[in-house]
């Protein structure tokens, strides 16, 4: 009797829960949609990115919005999980008036989701990941993959390694320790590029996800000892990989890491054991500047913070994370100035705005950010703005800043963006915009 | 009183070996296929097309294909994801390639390699058995998972490992709204539901569920247990490739690898064993499930109005699932369509006690 | 030669692990015929539940958090593990007496699920460290034989020590002791052991706690290596090919399958890798499994399978 009763109640909630399709409210805030993973394989990455999304946005409207308009958001899991990035993408584009741009947070998603986005018309930021191709803005009208993608960062790093080795790298060898999926692959054809004009011998070590069993890699890399190991890894596989690098004694110091597996969390706990370890950093995303101490002041002693303390602000993820939900917020800023200020703005108005963002360094100092990132301006054609890099090295308690500001070289990414570009447009049948 | 067949009297053999004997049924079949074909795809948002009734649709379709190895042939197979994967990458190559290939045709290319890969991964069933057999199909799972990633030529030379379809449209007729898409799942589950049902109506059908129920006794009278549990593997692979086919074009777009990996092939069983084995009803009811339950464990937050982050509710989504689970195979474990049946039986009667 | 011998050892250290998970999954199978998918999920529980109460416990306490804190959180973490295991027990396995297999199997995968939820939820889901002293550098042996010696994780060999260890006590308690005897009656024959008063339940109880403790030990060893965090439940996924090559119900079984796939694993990724671009080990060891199961459908020391017609 119970067990009949209690099945007919569930099949009841279910039946009724098909029905539901959620009310589009009348906006009188501009809405942000928040992907982020909290759980899954990438769960100690995707945390601090997310609180600090969360965060910014947070303090932006304790100051009073954007010239009064204040920031609704509304976060959506995914766990990196292409299905379920695209059901909330589906879930939250017409939400209040409709999503002022997606931070998919993963290269996967973006892949599905830029599909989408000119049908639907909603911007794709996709910062420091994502599809490095995007950055040719022709193509990919919709798509921005502001201030560094992974060809610009792999360029920045080998540009390093070759001031290392005084300038030549004929005869050496360079292991790529990659997660095996889309964002692990990315850098590869820069790195053949670079591998055939300098004269290095690339070596291509995919490592299964999740990435928990690395003994064989490593092991490889014992054997064939290369010179120098980039790693482009995420989640559980960094730590991982700087262990099994401890276990086989490959010097930490020969590691340069992406800018997501070189965060806080992920050497944290090695502590000693990883020092020397190298990452490359967006812009200067390992430095502190105002805004860290205006987070603090105005969200976290209010209880208002996201993360479960005080202590993530200042990490590098969440550092990033903050600098994607300023982009936005900047995005509607300067779309508030061409169309109306203290309106809310539709998502192709945001669109232009971020294709017309100009940060002065006057600008970034007034928000905050003048030491960690240099002036930004996109246009029609460049969607990525201006890439500038810097290597972080950890000294087995913390991050130092170790090198000067590198830039990619555009001999080098220019005809890669271009060659891909074109190949995406003729692929999907996209008419490249004309810009001028 | 409603449900009774009385007065109905077959007149000729073919009357009597329909799928759906009593009118009722036939008239409640062509209600729901009128309602399906007619009134949904008029009545119903975009929203519910692509997060509910695609999904739906797409999964029963794979449900469907697992069920014919698992409930009515024996072979528990937990690579399942793989054979999806074989089929949807198998089909964008036609597409991709071939200038011109219509979109059915690839699709059933695509079904075609996952039956030739089925069957080559399942020759190892006729030597083992069981669990053993179970995991030696994870095999499969993680050799396809490899491939993808590996192998250029199965994602037609693309650095990123990531593919997409494009356009997709049959004639001249352009699939691109989510109710076009809707169709199109529909008419496909419907074909390939009723070639299911008369297959394991037929012969073949009673020779897998001679070789599930005691393999060693049907070989003694006279079934070869290589033809059995070979057809089994093919046609649940070409059903499940079709499904895969459908999962990358119409529901994700763009996919990479990781889309049909190892959690898919358990969702699967997860829907076959919560459905009902060996029932084609079953399939239908465990995909129904598997969709509607994630939607409804996001949204009743919502409702009451509770905060809860987005990682506690995804784990108690997790949680809720795994109980739920559990529960279901306490209580009836032979599936939905075990109830579905019962209640049928019970409607016989109503509204008198016996 | 150097290098193949460091594989090998490798291969080894790596296989005595895998092996102690597929203990796990053999004991349970032993004894009550269900085929444990939630062995994962036990071991991310319990490495979590270690992980956290080792901060927890000098927190509450007041102390310095060093050994006596890990001694204190890993008797917590057993005991919440024999918990679980009574729970599992009452609330699922009682009421799925003489299911059929699949049935079993499924309820263990939803048991698995809820676990994966209900670990992150209460203990969270960052990456916790766990620190048992294991020594994190690698030492370097037989350096008059070959030039610079042989590279040896010395975390390795100290996990495959305490691996054997565990498997010697464990042999030595279903050998010697009573509740041991009684594990194998039920193992046996459940009708048989239950006839001549062997409390079914209580027997059931006993051998989740046991894979519990096992999983527990798993997870410090590999939580001490990688951290503690959802990844650590795909562990399980690797001991499947160790499981099902020694046979679902032999001890001896899971430790020379256990090194094989080791070996297997380790030497086929790194000769076998390069030619074909690398990342094959997870299929290799399938494969390596399905082809001894070929000539051996019952695994190599399971229980021949005897039909009757």
């Amino acid at each position: 009797m119970f067990k009949k009763a209690a099945l007919a109640a569930a099949t009841a909630a279910l039946g009724f829960g098909a029905l539901v399709a959620a009310p589009a409210a009348m906006a009188q805030d501009q809405f942000v949609p928040l992907l982020v993973y909290r759980t899954g394989q990438f769960a100690p990455l995707g945390i601090p990115w997310a609180d600090g999304k969360q965060d910014y946005l947070k303090l932006v409207n304790a100051k009073g919005g954007v010239n009064g308009v204040k920031i609704s958001y509304e976060e959506c899991e995914t766990a990196y999980d292409t299905a379920k990035g695209v059901e909330c993408y589906e879930r939250l584009k017409n939400k209040d008036g409709g999503a002022s741009g997606f931070d998919p947070q993963s290269t996967g998603i973006t892949f599905a989701v830029s599909d989408k986005a000119p049908g639907d018309k909603r911007a794709i930021v996709t910062m420091g990941y994502g599809l490095s191709q995007s950055a040719n803005g022709s193509v990919f009208e919709w798509n921005f993959p502001l201030l560094g993608n992974y060809w610009t960062a792999a360029d920045s790093i080998i540009q390093d390694i070759l001031k290392k080795e005084k300038g030549s790298l004929k005869g050496k060898k360079i292991a790529l320790v990659y997660h095996d999926s889309p964002y692990g692959k990315e850098p590869i054809p820069l790195l053949q590029k670079r591998a055939a004009k300098e004269g290095f011998e690339l070596m291509l070590l995919p490592v299964t996800a999740p990435g928990v069993e690395q003994k064989s890699t490593w092991l490889q890399v014992r054997q064939q000892r290369p010179d120098y190991v980039l790693l482009w890894s995420a989640g559980v596989m960094t730590p991982t990989a700087i262990r099994e690098a401890q276990a086989t004694n490959f010097a930490r110091d020969k590691i340069y890491a992406i800018w997501w597996a070189g965060s806080d969390h992920d050497v944290k706990d090695i502590g000693a054991g990883a020092k020397g370890y190298n990452t490359v950093t967006i812009h200067n995303t390992a430095e502190r500047d105002k805004v860290h101490d205006e987070v603090k002041t105005a969200v976290y002693d209010k209880g208002q913070g996201t993360a479960s303390n005080a202590t993530s602000v200042g990490a590098m993820a969440h550092t990033r994370g903050m600098v994607i939900s300023m982009l936005q917020v900047e995005a509607i800023r300067t779309a508030q100035e061409k169309y109306g200020k203290g309106k809310v703005m539709s998502p192709e108005q945001v669109r232009w705005g971020l294709e017309n963002l100009n940060l002065t360094q006057e600008k970034l100092n007034a928000l905050g950010f003048g030491k960690i990132l240099r002036p930004i301006q996109t246009s029609c054609s460049n969607h990525l703005g201006t890439d500038w890099s810097r290597i972080a090295q950890w000294d087995g308690a913390k991050w130092n800043v170790v090198s000067d500001w590198y830039q990619a070289d555009k001999s080098m990414v220019e005809p890669l963006v271009k060659e891909y570009a074109d190949k995406y447009a003729k692929e999907k049948n996209v008419k490249p915009r004309s810009c001028n | 009183m409603f449900y009774r067949e009385n007065g109905q009297f077959k007149t000729s053999y073919a009357a009597d070996q329909q799928i759906f004997p009593i009118a009722q049924d036939r008239i409640a079949i062509l209600v729901i296929l009128l309602l399906a074909f007619v009134v949904v795809p008029m009545s119903v948002s975009d929203y519910t097309f692509q997060a509910v009734l695609i999904p739906f649709l797409i999964m029963a379709l794979a449900a469907l294909g697992l069920n014919i190895l698992v409930g009515y042939c024996g072979q528990i197979s937990l690579g399942t994801g793989a054979f999806m994967a074989v089929g949807a990458y198998a089909a964008y190559n036609l597409q991709v390639r071939i200038e011109g290939m219509p979109l059915l045709l690839s699709l059933l290319g695509g079904g075609l390699c996952s039956m030739a890969f089925g069957v080559v991964f399942g020759l190892p069933s006729l030597r083992i058995r069981g669990l053993y057999l179970a995991v030696a199909t994870l095999a499969a799972q993680f050799f396809m998972d490899w491939l993808a990633s590996r192998a250029p030529w199965v994602t037609n030379n693309s650095s990123s490992g990531s593919v997409s379809a494009g356009q997709l449209s049959i004639g001249g007729w352009a699939i691109d709204t989510p109710a076009e898409k809707y169709l199109l799942c529909l008419g496909l589950l419907c074909v390939l539901g009723l070639l299911a049902k008369n297959l394991v109506r037929s012969a073949t059908g009673r020779n897998w569920m001679a070789m599930r129920d005691m393999d060693v006794a049907a070989s003694v009278i006279g079934i070869r247990p290589v033809y059995a549990k070979l057809s089994a593997f093919a046609v649940s692979s070409f059903i499940v490739g079709i499904a895969g086919a459908l999962w990358g074009f119409v529901h994700l777009g763009a996919w990479e690898p990781a889309a049909f990996s190892l959690d898919r092939s358990f969702q699967l069983l997860f829907m076959i064993i919560i459905g009902g084995l060996g029932s084609i009803m079953g399939s239908l009811f465990g995909a129904a499930f598997f969709v509607l339950l994630p939607l409804v464990l996001t949204h009743v937050p919502h409702w009451l109005g509770l905060p809860l982050s987005t990682a506690s509710a995804t784990y108690i989504e997790h949680m809720i699932f795994g109980a739920l689970i559990v529960f279901f195979l306490i209580v009836e474990p032979h599936g939905l369509a075990r109830l579905w049946s019962t209640a049928k039986q019970k409607l016989r009667l109503w509204p008198f006690p016996h | 030669m150097a290098f193949f011998l460091e594989t090998l050892f490798g291969g080894l250290m790596v296989g005595m692990l895998y092996a102690l998970v597929a203990l796990g999954f053999v004991l349970i199978f032993k004894a009550s015929g269900v085929f444990n998918f939630a062995q994962g999920a036990m071991v991310l529980f319990s490495a979590l539940a270690m992980a956290r109460f080792s901060e927890w416990i000098p927190q509450w306490l007041g102390m310095a958090p060093g050994m006596l804190g890990n001694l204190l959180a890993i008797i917590v973490a057993l005991a919440l593990m024999v918990v679980v295991a009574w729970l599992i027990e009452r609330l699922a396995l009682r009421h799925l007496v003489n299911q059929e297999p699949i049935t079993l199997l499924m309820a263990t995968l939803g048991i698995a699920y809820l676990l994966d939820g209900l670990g992150p939820l209460i203990f969270g889901s960052q990456v916790y460290s766990i620190d048992v002293g294991m020594p994190k550098d690698p030492i370097f042996i037989l350096d008059g034989m070959f030039e610079g010696g042989l590279l040896v994780s010395q975390e390795d060999l100290y996990s495959a020590g305490i691996a054997a260890l565990l498997v010697v006590c464990l042999a030595l308690f279903f050998q010697k002791t009573k509740t041991g005897r009684a594990l194998r009656a039920v193992a046996d024959d459940h009708q048989a052991a239950q006839s001549i008063g062997i409390p079914l339940s209580r027997i059931w109880v006993i051998v989740w706690s046991v894979a519990g403790g096992v999983a527990l030990v798993v997870g410090i060893i590999w939580g001490s290596k990688l951290g503690v965090q959802f990844s650590l439940s795909l562990v399980a996924l690797k001991a499947l090919p160790v499981v099902i090559l020694g046979g679902l119900t032999s001890i001896p079984g899971a430790i020379v399958g256990g090194l094989i796939i080791g070996v297997g694993e380790k030497l086929s990724e790194v000769y076998i890798g390069p030619m074909v671009g690398g990342g094959i080990e997870t299929w290799f060891a399938y494969g390596l499994a399905l082809a001894f199961l070929l000539v051996r459908p019952q695994g190599l020391f399971g229980d021949k399978i005897i039909d009757r017609v």
